[in-house]
């Protein structure tokens, strides 16, 4: 092969690796030490540097190859240097020593290092760095040809690093939008929550329900698989589900017996009131207003406000139902004490596929079974529940069978299409 | 004395002299892994360096940054490089860069190892 076309495909190759590793989203030390090499390779030439213009006034060795420890590695530069840099190289691409500026200011030092051409990377009208190059392998002077090859590849070189700095401030500007994006959505969940603790200072016999069915719905959320993003939504509906116990009146919130068929009537206007409290709000989550609409409807259709069955149901407003239910039963009212947790899993396995989702049930019951034994080391229902409610010998064994028995098939439930009360908040 | 080394270099020593194997395809990767072992073997006294190509198809020009860093090393620890057994079209491309100014071109490791010995003796007489 001729040495001229050798020469040809061996500086292609160069280039083609060097576009490759520029365009490349690989680490910006190693792209400059690989760039480097790729230049140095492509004539031979035994040692260079690439450094780059850190802030206005100093310029630092990114990538270091053949040159002694002692070299320096770090530089300042002055303003009118930047522009006698700028000044050269759109002349002609390289500088050579002159008698003023950086080059001669550095002179001594980068020639007895061995450095012969000195090439500013301007990039927009700015100097990005420069690229420091050692003699030939050959001993030979560089051609021209050598100099259209070399200020080629330091074109190149220069947006490299350009592009690689843009990218990195594009991603730190990224991170600094989701950390504010993210403190955004603390102060959200904080509002809410104090939201949800006004709701329930309403009621003086639930305090801390809302707060509560919150908690259970992440939980049952996340046992079932959900994303952390859902998971954060049912939460907040969870927190939020009463809100239409605002329109309510506070003497029928707070009667302390059952009442009568017409207070019944304004107090199950609350999931009503509530979608439209909520429906004009945009919420960072999806369905939170009709999760608070149908958190009482029930999978028979007895539910209300709108007697909806199973599959017409949405899946984050069964898991509030049950959250909601869960804590009805477990806390006590100013008519009774609060059940048993024996007679609570009861409950659950009667209404399963009835007024609640046998899966929703089942995941609940997972998720309480793993505190119970010790699967997992916070056990954030036992804390809510309070000491001693889920210590007994049995609870184990009470949470094993319902989720074996809601684990085998059942007989679907056969919608009645009739509004009623639900044993419930 | 064959010796594996960190990154899956194959070399060994003939008294001073380390005989290291290039890959097939010397690139950054194979290169900068010939290059630590390289200085490894310098560090730990050899005088001379054998870098047997035998199994390599082509070297591109980080490899050749990388080789001419490994011969900068050597001069500067006063150790001699044989490159061994090259391929014809790699031995075009160092001459044509230079490399050949700075090593010596065996036809194979026993070649170069001969050479280096025959170097090392003249240097006694002298």
């Amino acid at each position: 092969m001729e040495p001229s076309t050798q020469k040809l495909i061996h500086t292609f190759g160069a280039l083609a690796d060097l576009g490759q590793e520029i365009a490349g989203t690989g680490e910006f030390v190693e792209m400059v030490r690989t760039s480097l090499h790729l230049l140095l390779g492509t004539l031979a030439l035994r040692r260079g540097a690439v450094a780059e213009c850190v802030d206005a006034g100093s310029l630092r060795c990114v990538a270091v190859w053949g040159l002694g420890e002692d070299v320096l590695r770090e530089w300042t530069i002055t303003d009118a240097e930047r522009q006698e840099l700028i000044d050269a190289a759109a002349a002609e691409g390289l500088v050579r020593y002159s008698e003023k500026g950086f080059i001669s200011r550095n002179l001594s030092g980068l020639s007895s290092a061995g450095i012969e051409l000195v090439l500013p990377m301007i990039v927009r009208g700015e100097v990005t760095g420069l690229v420091l190059l050692g003699g030939k392998a050959s001993g030979e002077e560089f051609s021209n040809a050598d100099f259209e090859t070399i200020k080629a590849m330091v074109r190149h070189i220069g947006v490299g690093i350009h592009t690689h700095r843009l990218l990195e401030e594009v991603a730190q500007r990224a991170e600094e939008n989701r950390r504010l994006y993210e403190e955004l959505r603390a102060i959200y969940r904080d509002t809410v929550r104090a939201f949800a603790a006004a709701i329930d200072i309403k009621d003086k016999y639930t305090q801390g329900h809302s707060e509560r069915v919150g908690r259970y719905s992440e939980i049952i959320a996340r046992e079932m698989g959900w994303s952390e993003e859902e998971v954060e939504g049912i939460q907040i509906a969870g927190y939020l589900h009463d809100i239409g116990k605002l329109i309510v009146d506070r003497d029928i919130i707070n009667a302390p017996y059952h009442i009568d068929a017409k207070r019944s009537n304004d107090l199950n206007r609350h999931p009503v009131a509530g979608y439209e409290i909520l429906s004009p709000i945009n919420h960072p989550y999806a369905d939170i207003p009709l999760m608070a609409k149908y958190h009482h409807e029930r999978l028979d259709g007895r539910g209300y406000p709108d007697g909806l069955t199973d599959e017409q149901i949405p899946m984050g407003a069964k898991i509030v139902s049950l959250a909601d239910s869960f804590d009805a039963m477990t806390t006590d009212r100013p008519y009774r004490r609060r059940r048993s947790f024996e007679d609570v899993v009861r409950d659950l396995r009667e209404n399963s596929g009835k007024q609640f989702d046998g899966k929703v049930v089942a995941a609940f019951a997972r998720a309480i079974l793993k505190e119970v034994s010790g699967e997992v080391k916070k056990r954030p229902i036992t804390k809510l529940l309070g000491k001693g409610y889920l210590e007994g010998e049995n609870v184990a064994t009470l949470l094993t069978d319902l989720i074996a028995e809601l684990s085998s098939p059942r007989e679907a439930v056969t919608p009645i299409k009739r509004l009623t009360l639900a044993g419930s908040e | 004395m064959d010796k594996p080394s960190p990154g899956l270099v194959r070399s060994h020593c003939v008294g001073t002299t380390a005989v290291v194997y290039a890959s097939d395809y010397l690139n950054k990767l194979t290169g900068e892994k010939i290059e630590r072992e390289c200085r490894r073997q310098l560090a730990c006294g050899c005088r001379a360096l054998v870098i047997d190509f035998s199994d390599t198809q082509l070297v591109n020009s980080i490899g050749i940054s990388i080789l001419l860093g490994i011969i900068d090393v050597a001069e500067k620890n006063g150790a001699r490089v044989v490159f061994s057994e090259v391929n014809n079209q790699t031995v075009e491309l160092f001459e044509m860069l230079g490399l050949t100014r700075h090593v010596a071109l065996a036809k194979d490791e026993r070649e170069a190892l001969l050479n280096l010995s025959n170097y090392e003796a003249t240097q006694i007489v002298h």
